[in-house]
């Protein structure tokens, strides 16, 4: 297995969708070599093994096409519970996380993993998939020992266990995640070798499940005092933010499970907060305590970081809504056209203000824009997916996407967002996301 | 008190819908229970910039040197330099520049957070192992590689709070309440607010 931690930019070509092939066709070639020992170590029971497994295709053999009867077809498949904890296909085995290409970070248990868009449908982002940001590893908690504690400004101090929270009347919402890192690769020069993944990876997409916390904090009464709450994290780290009570009171959930299962330790089992349409380091994940004062607490993750240097010299802190972003995903970079011919456009949308509007694109460098096709349901504060049929007829062309959400705001140019910060602000960069397609139909990152 | 508290605090969930309905106002789910003082004070551990929470003790520089060198220089270097870690010393006057040297000196606005983090994330392989005395003693050499207290200096729970940090006057919150922004917009239909930022 490759090192998952050490960019692989030849193995981090996207998996093609149909009627394209692969940017670099030897690196293609040799995933294609489904092994033995790859089943194995990619879970497999033995069981399956005792299966004959072939390899994949011999791209230059048609035995299994028609009007020959397939390998597949000639003995049964693989039994149930094979493995019990379902897993992808073997020939979906480049469908992970990665880090982000460059200089890997000092310690990988303060790091970041991108999640594959450019290999995603619809919304939903598989729960092994969602991007990953922690400051101090992954801990392993076990649920019966976790505690929740709430007070400070409240009238009642109170704890609950993991039981408690799960019988309170609960809620399912779908929201996206993105942390406000995302694309902060992009601010400079682009560099055409990031693919989607690498520019807009920080973005992840679920139903989440739990309690409002407006519901837990109608438990402990509110002070009328209190205007900001501290989350703080059971990590290593034990993370914290402050956050304005009105979100608390607005939609906040303290969520326990994601996309139909419990929370994935990476995403804070046994249980997160969730902010809607916040930055996604407030959604405070392994949350441990929540205690209410009158100000901002002014954590190292609100002043050290998260703060943006602004051209008129003030460093911004509390940024907290995601303002709204889009990025077509299909085609995008690394990404190859076969032939000219059909192509549906499609990407993601959304906003941490509401819902997605409208989104338009365009195939010739931002002359002309289209309104694309929004798949419903539309959801606030929710990734929305968009489509436009389009016909490549083969000659250079340069595809956007903007979006405008329910407020009226419009996904800036990067030449107009520049006018505004730059790359000393870092974080927030919602700038419009160009692909390049060169005549030979391969694409790459514009800017 | 307590009773117009909860009440308030209920009228204002119900007015935002947050409340399930079969929730009548003062009734309870009698779920979780009520926190013990003992269980508060094991992890109330943040302090705020006025120093509320800062616990009892007191260290110096010249311990902080001991403590730093032993379990803080393999990565944040040993005058603070940085490698692999994050630089914690110098760097004034760079902030604003495109690759600027954010440190505790040049960027951070207040002496608390610094106290805050070490206590609850460092060292990075034991967190939360530093006594009181000891936090204060790392926070005082961290401070005096940045010139920012004296080589003889010692910090306590009354001083620390007191130290200002020299970007502190730049720090700004893009965060405007519900209600405030609802005024200024009654207020200045023309007024487009700071920059970007949507609503």
């Amino acid at each position: 297995m490759p090192d998952p931690r050490k960019p692989d930019l030849k193995s981090s070509q996207p998996h093609a969708p149909e009627g394209a092939d692969y940017f670099d066709p030897a690196a293609s070639a040799s995933a294609q070599k489904i092994t033995r020992r790859g089943l194995i170590g990619a879970g497999m029971g033995a069981a399956a093994i005792a299966i004959p497994i072939v390899s994949r295709a011999d791209p230059t053999s048609d035995a299994n096409l028609p009007p020959d009867i397939p390998q597949w077809q000639r003995a049964p498949g693989a039994p149930v519970l094979s493995p019990p904890y379902g897993l992808p296909s073997p020939h979906e085995t480049k469908v992970v996380r990665r880090p982000r290409p460059g200089k890997p970070p000092p310690t990988d248990l303060a790091a970041l993993s991108n999640t594959p868009l450019q290999d995603l449908t619809g919304i939903v982002t598989p729960n092994g998939l969602h991007y990953e940001r922690h400051h101090s590893g992954v801990p392993n908690i076990d649920p019966e020992q976790h505690r929740l504690l709430i007070h400070g400004l409240v009238e009642r101090p109170m704890i609950f266990t993991m039981d408690d929270l799960t019988r309170f009347p609960s809620v399912s919402r779908f929201h996206f995640l993105e942390c406000s890192g995302n694309s902060s690769p992009t601010w400079t020069e682009p560099k055409p070798e990031l693919n989607v993944q690498d520019t807009h990876g920080l973005l992840s997409c679920a139903e989440w499940t739990g309690v409002p916390l407006a519901t837990i904090l109608a438990e402990t009464g509110i002070s009328a005092q209190a205007s900001w709450f501290l989350a703080e994290g059971a990590d290593a780290a034990a993370m914290t933010r402050s956050i304005p009570m009105e979100k608390a009171l607005d939609d906040a959930i303290l969520a326990y499970a994601q996309n139909g299962e419990k929370l994935r330790p990476e995403q804070g089992y046994p249980l997160r907060l969730l902010l809607p349409g916040y930055e996604g380091n407030t959604s405070v994940k392994w949350l441990r305590r929540i205690k209410l004062g009158t100000a901002p607490f002014e954590t190292r993750e609100e002043t050290s970081k998260y703060s943006m240097v602004m051209p008129d010299h003030t460093v911004r802190q509390f940024n907290f809504v995601m303002e709204a972003k889009s990025v077509i995903t299909f085609p995008s970079g690394g990404h190859r056209l076969a032939a000219p011919g059909f192509y549906e456009i499609s990407g993601l949308a959304w906003s941490g203000v509401g819902k997605v509007a409208r989104v338009e694109v365009s195939t010739d460098a931002g002359t002309s824009w289209r309104d694309a096709v929004l798949q419903e349901p539309i959801m606030t504060k929710c990734l929305t997916r968009f489509r436009l049929p389009w016909r490549w007829e083969g000659s250079e062309a340069v595809i956007a996407s903007r979006v405008t959400d329910s407020s009226g705001y419009v996904q800036p140019s990067r030449e107009a967002l520049l006018k505004l910060r730059d790359v000393r602000s870092y974080y927030h960069n919602n700038a419009i996301q160009s692909w390049r397609i060169a005549s030979s139909g391969q694409v790459t990152n514009a800017g | 008190m307590r009773g117009r508290a909860v009440v308030s605090s209920l009228a204002a969930l119900a007015a935002i819908g947050a409340l399930p309905a079969v929730c009548l106002a003062g009734e309870s789910y009698g779920l979780g229970r009520t926190a013990t003082p003992q269980e508060i004070a094991g992890w109330d551990i943040d302090i705020s910039p006025d120093g509320a929470g800062l616990p009892p003790g007191r260290g110096d520089v010249a311990q902080g040197r001991v403590l730093y060198n032993d379990k803080c220089a393999a990565c944040h270097g040993a005058k603070g330099e940085g490698k692999p870690m994050d630089q914690l010393a110098g760097g004034f006057g760079t902030v604003f520049d495109a690759s600027g040297k954010r440190t505790v000196g040049s960027y951070w606005p207040y002496a608390t957070t610094l106290f805050d983090f070490v206590r609850r994330a460092m060292p990075f392989n034991a967190p939360q192992s530093l006594t009181p005395d000891q936090v204060y003693a790392v926070s005082a050499y961290v401070l005096y590689l940045n010139g920012l207290v004296a080589e003889d200096a010692a910090l306590d729970e009354k001083s620390l709070p007191k130290i200002e940090m020299p970007n502190r006057s730049h720090f700004v919150s893009a965060f405007t309440p519900a209600s405030a922004e609802a005024a200024r917009q009654q207020g200045d239909a023309k007024s487009t607010g700071s920059e970007e930022k949507p609503r």
